[in-house]
């Protein structure tokens, strides 16, 4: 496992370099939109690797409440923190796009304020487990990612009954997009999640070895009361 | 069946004497959405035409402030005394105490609504379009959304740092689509229109949550 890991790196940076290289010089230029457009190819790859981490991480929260398994505990920190990482991406590379596009930075539209809500209910999530005591906190977190990923539908048909001003979606929309441009997109969203894969591994590594610190620290200090007072 | 049921009755009515006695939440939250509404007035300064528009969403969210203050004290006085950690170690189930909560703040945040609304009426001028009835459906159900998870998310914040801030920051994010039905639904009854839509969503959303926070308490009430 521990060979694999910076195999999987020089992989994904040859992969990222090989997208961007896609993204900016192959990939053909938009007739209307002109050059910006290509932020695209970063803000929907960047979209559908958050969601895909905030998928997981519900599925290990439900997983941990039924199985207590910590390393599902792990997973949905993992994939919380870096979802949010991702998430964040989204909402700034939004705006960059809209504002020479729409002419506005931002608007209330349905899946913009889909994603910022998405954005504050993971953050909230971050919050609880930064304030919760440490015993508590995969217990506390889990039952709040549920109802976080519940409340996801009610967004989605809360902000559906206004007006739609977002592009249609790439994927089942009625918009058509040129074959290579989503050749392109696919390759960068194939790299992104790749790169996502990996930051959440060596995060999971980091988060375990601390986890298996604090228990020894733990248990010397029970071992050694007069170690302990230092 | 009748051993829960009781449970959930003596506490309920043990916390609606102690509310009785020191009307320590409600006193708090009425003074609360009375700033509320003062503030909101000087800052807008509307005219009746004007308030129609925006009162659905001044009413929600003065009574959403006003419901945190309420929901912070539900679980502080159980603290006190180790109450609490006596109930966790009888054999009581958990549900029958989260339902006597939510119910008893149920019951606090719609005392206030009935005493605030007047005031509402009376201060931005308000008058519906069209049959004013149903928004008797919309208080329920978005009071009920309010303070089940409400509810809730105190309970899990009694186990954070700084309890008091965690509330409202768990609370808010997942209470938006409910505060939107709310605040649309309201809107769109004071203009004489439909909101059937609205108040479906919102049913809905009282339907699940209320499930899964049944499903969740008891785990959250002895995380350890």
């Amino acid at each position: 496992m521990k060979k694999l890991f910076p195999i999987l790196g020089v992989l994904t940076a040859i992969l990222l370099i090989y997208a961007l290289y896609q993204a900016l010089v192959v990939a053909p230029t938009e007739r209307t939109m002109g050059d910006v457009q290509r932020i695209f190819y970063y803000h929907v790859p960047s979209a559908w690797t958050a969601f895909i981490l905030f998928f997981i991480n519900f599925g290990a929260s439900v997983f941990y409440l039924i199985k207590r398994n910590p390393a599902a505990d792990i997973v949905a920190l993992v994939t919380a923190e870096v979802g949010v990482v991702f998430c964040t991406v989204v909402l700034i590379t939004g705006p960059i796009w809209a504002r020479p596009v729409w002419g506005i930075w931002w608007t209330w539209d349905m899946r913009l304020t889909s994603t910022l809500v998405l954005w504050l209910i993971y953050v909230s999530y971050l919050f609880l487990r930064r304030f919760s005591s440490s015993g508590e906190t995969p217990l506390l977190a889990a039952a709040l990612a549920v109802l976080g990923a519940l409340c996801v539908p009610f967004v989605y048909f809360s902000i559906w009954f206004f007006r739609t001003q977002h592009p249609q979606p790439v994927m089942g929309g009625g918009g058509s997009i040129d074959p290579r441009m989503l050749h392109v997109l696919l390759i960068n969203w194939l790299a992104f999640s790749c790169f996502a894969f990996l930051v959440c591994w060596s995060r999971y590594r980091l988060e375990k070895l601390q986890r298996e610190v604090d228990h020894a620290h733990a248990l010397e200090s029970l071992m050694d009361p007069r170690g302990s007072a230092r | 069946m009748s051993a829960p049921t009781g449970i959930t009755r003596v506490t309920l009515l043990k916390d609606l004497r102690l509310e009785w006695r020191s009307k320590d939440a409600i006193n708090s939250m009425l003074f609360f959405s009375l700033l509320v509404v003062v503030v909101f007035s000087f800052s807008f300064d509307p005219s009746a035409e004007e308030s129609r528009q925006i009162a659905g969403g001044l009413v929600w969210v003065a009574f959403l402030f006003a419901a945190v203050v309420a929901l912070n004290q539900t679980w502080a006085r159980e603290i006190r005394n180790q109450v609490l950690d006596a109930y966790r170690v009888s054999p009581a189930p958990a549900n029958s105490l989260f339902i006597a909560k939510t119910l008893g703040n149920f019951i606090f945040v719609s005392v206030l609504e009935a005493l605030m609304t007047p005031l509402f009426i009376m201060f931005y001028r308000l008058r519906a379009l069209g049959p004013a009835w149903p928004l008797l459906l919309v208080a329920a159900l978005g009071t009920w959304a309010l303070v089940v998870n409400g509810t809730f998310f105190a309970a899990m914040s009694l186990r954070t740092r700084s309890r008091e801030i965690m509330l409202p920051l768990l609370l808010f994010p997942i209470s938006i689509p409910a505060l939107l039905a709310m605040v649309q639904a309201t809107t769109s009854i004071l203009n004489g229109e439909g909101a059937r839509f609205w108040i479906v969503l919102l049913a809905t959303y009282d339907l699940v949550f209320t499930t899964v926070c049944l499903l969740l308490f008891e785990t959250v009430l002895n995380a350890e």
